[in-house]
């Protein structure tokens, strides 16, 4: 990977920005992901998450597996406003 | 980690950041800000982002003037690299009611004693700011274009950069366990990383301020209320405004990247702490939205959150010492803490200075729930 390869292609970050932001302390994903906006895109992180897990676990000297993982939140599809209108289902918080 | 500070700021939210940069700038040294988690963790990093002067009780309108005042200065002031994006959009208030729409001609009467430009639109002018808008049930409606929107995350980490520049000490993923008393001064914060002696604790854990009240033996009535946003996939720029709209008690705006952003809370939630995305908010949201915005039926929702406001009984801010607790300080929003964050943080820096405060604060004491003196603010959702 290049510093200018592009780890968020739905927010457009480089890997050399993300390196950046960990450089300046924001040392786990949630920190990135609101000062970057990185994994916030329409695929939620599909394609970077791994991406910055890896470089997370590089600048903390662990192995991915160690590094905290965002929270996954609903829906994990796009659904459409339309969608969801009419739908029944029994109350249960997710 | 520090062993004595001459303040504790206790949350890293923006009101702890804004705290602790204005304590740094009265002249503390030795000023120290801890967070459990990490900075923004809380309601700020999940807050609607919305910015607005139009409230019906003075308070509310100079805490929000003072405020919109600091943040069209913001990067500067602050020296931010980045921006913390202050958007001057407008502030859309609708209401479905004659009732209603007499409290906004009542607050608009408050708001221009104030000198706060809001106007009353009539339906044609309604249609022409946002012709998104189903615009059939709207009986009124008052707009002020210099509220508008910030980005939560932005304006923390100016505050809480402008801070550590100055030599304000932030620990992040340190919890406050304790507080040390002696007789009824505050005289330390114990938190599982070690202790740090100080004069001066600044609670500014919105939703999570009763906890750290008990802490000192004080009953706060401050409760945390579920809210519930989701955001959409970007949008092409079809809404200016932030339209907020009492019937429905849902706040609606489209943010700088095209998303659209949208939520409501169920004050008949119990109260509690609750992260969880509930599928029934869902469903309820989708049926306001698609009534207020039509065009919105074929939008896709790609995430949806929950967070909190710190609610306190007349939903209103809770500001400065508590009687009798010598060296403890309350900051809270109670809902609108990130849009007058600027002020809560100042106003509650120059409690702790025994300086004069920018604004009158005795109003906000917590006192006023023991005598019984709250605060009717009627435009609130």
């Amino acid at each position: 990977m290049t510093e200018k390869t592009i780890i968020c292609r739905c927010e457009d970050l480089t890997a050399e920005e993300v390196r950046g932001w960990i450089e300046k302390g924001y040392g786990s994903f949630e920190e990135i992901k609101r000062i970057s906006r990185i994994g916030m895109g329409a695929c939620q992180g599909r394609t970077c998450r791994r991406h910055l897990l890896k470089e997370l676990a590089r600048a903390a000297g662990k192995d991915p597996a160690e590094i905290e993982l965002p929270t996954f939140r609903p829906p994990t599809k796009p659904v459409q406003f339309g969608s969801v209108l009419g739908v029944e289902r029994d109350e249960k918080d997710s | 980690m520090k062993k004595t500070a001459e303040a504790v700021v206790i949350g890293g939210g923006s009101i702890g950041c804004s705290a602790a940069y204005n304590l740094a700038r009265l002249g503390f040294k030795d000023v120290v800000l801890l967070e459990k988690g990490y900075i923004c963790r809380g309601s700020t990093g999940r807050c609607a982002a919305g910015i607005r002067q139009q409230w019906g009780t003075e308070m509310n309108c100079l805490l929000s003037k003072h405020s919109i005042r600091r943040f069209e200065v913001m990067n500067e002031a602050l020296e931010y690299p980045g921006d913390v994006e202050f958007r001057q959009n407008g502030y859309l208030m609708v209401t479905y009611s004659e009732e209603e729409a007499e409290m906004l001609k009542n607050n608009l009467t408050l708001q221009r004693k104030l000198d706060i430009p809001v106007q009353y639109l009539s339906l044609e002018e309604v249609k022409e700011i946002a012709p998104a808008l189903n615009t059939e049930r709207v009986i009124a409606s008052t707009i002020c274009m210099e509220d508008g929107q910030a980005n939560p995350f932005k304006v923390t980490d100016a505050y809480m950069w402008a801070a550590k520049r100055m030599g304000v000490e932030i620990y992040t993923h340190t919890e406050v366990t304790g507080i040390k008393m002696q007789g009824n001064r505050v005289t330390g914060v114990v938190t599982g990383k070690g202790e740090i002696a100080t004069p001066n604790v600044i609670n500014a854990t919105g939703p999570y301020a009763k906890f750290i009240s008990k802490m000192v033996g004080h009953e706060l009535p401050v409760e945390p209320e579920r809210h519930q946003i989701v955001v959409t996939e970007p949008l092409e720029p079809f809404l200016q405004p932030l339209v907020m709209n009492f019937h429905h008690s849902t706040y609606f705006q489209q943010v700088a990247n095209g998303s659209v952003l949208t939520g409501y809370g169920d004050p008949k939630e119990p109260k509690k702490i609750n992260y969880t995305c509930s599928w029934q908010f869902l469903k309820e949201l989708a049926a306001k939205v698609t009534e207020q915005f039509p065009v919105m039926q074929d939008v896709n929702i790609i995430r949806h959150w929950a967070g909190h406001y710190g609610i306190s009984p007349d939903g209103q801010p809770v500001l400065g010492e508590v009687p009798g607790i010598e060296g403890y300080y309350l900051s809270l929003g109670c809902g609108k803490g990130f849009m007058i964050s600027p002020m809560l943080g100042e106003l509650v820096a120059q409690n702790v200075a025994g300086v004069e405060t920018t604004i009158p604060i005795e109003i906000m004491n917590v006192e006023r729930f023991n005598k019984g003196e709250l605060i009717v603010e009627p435009a609130v959702v």
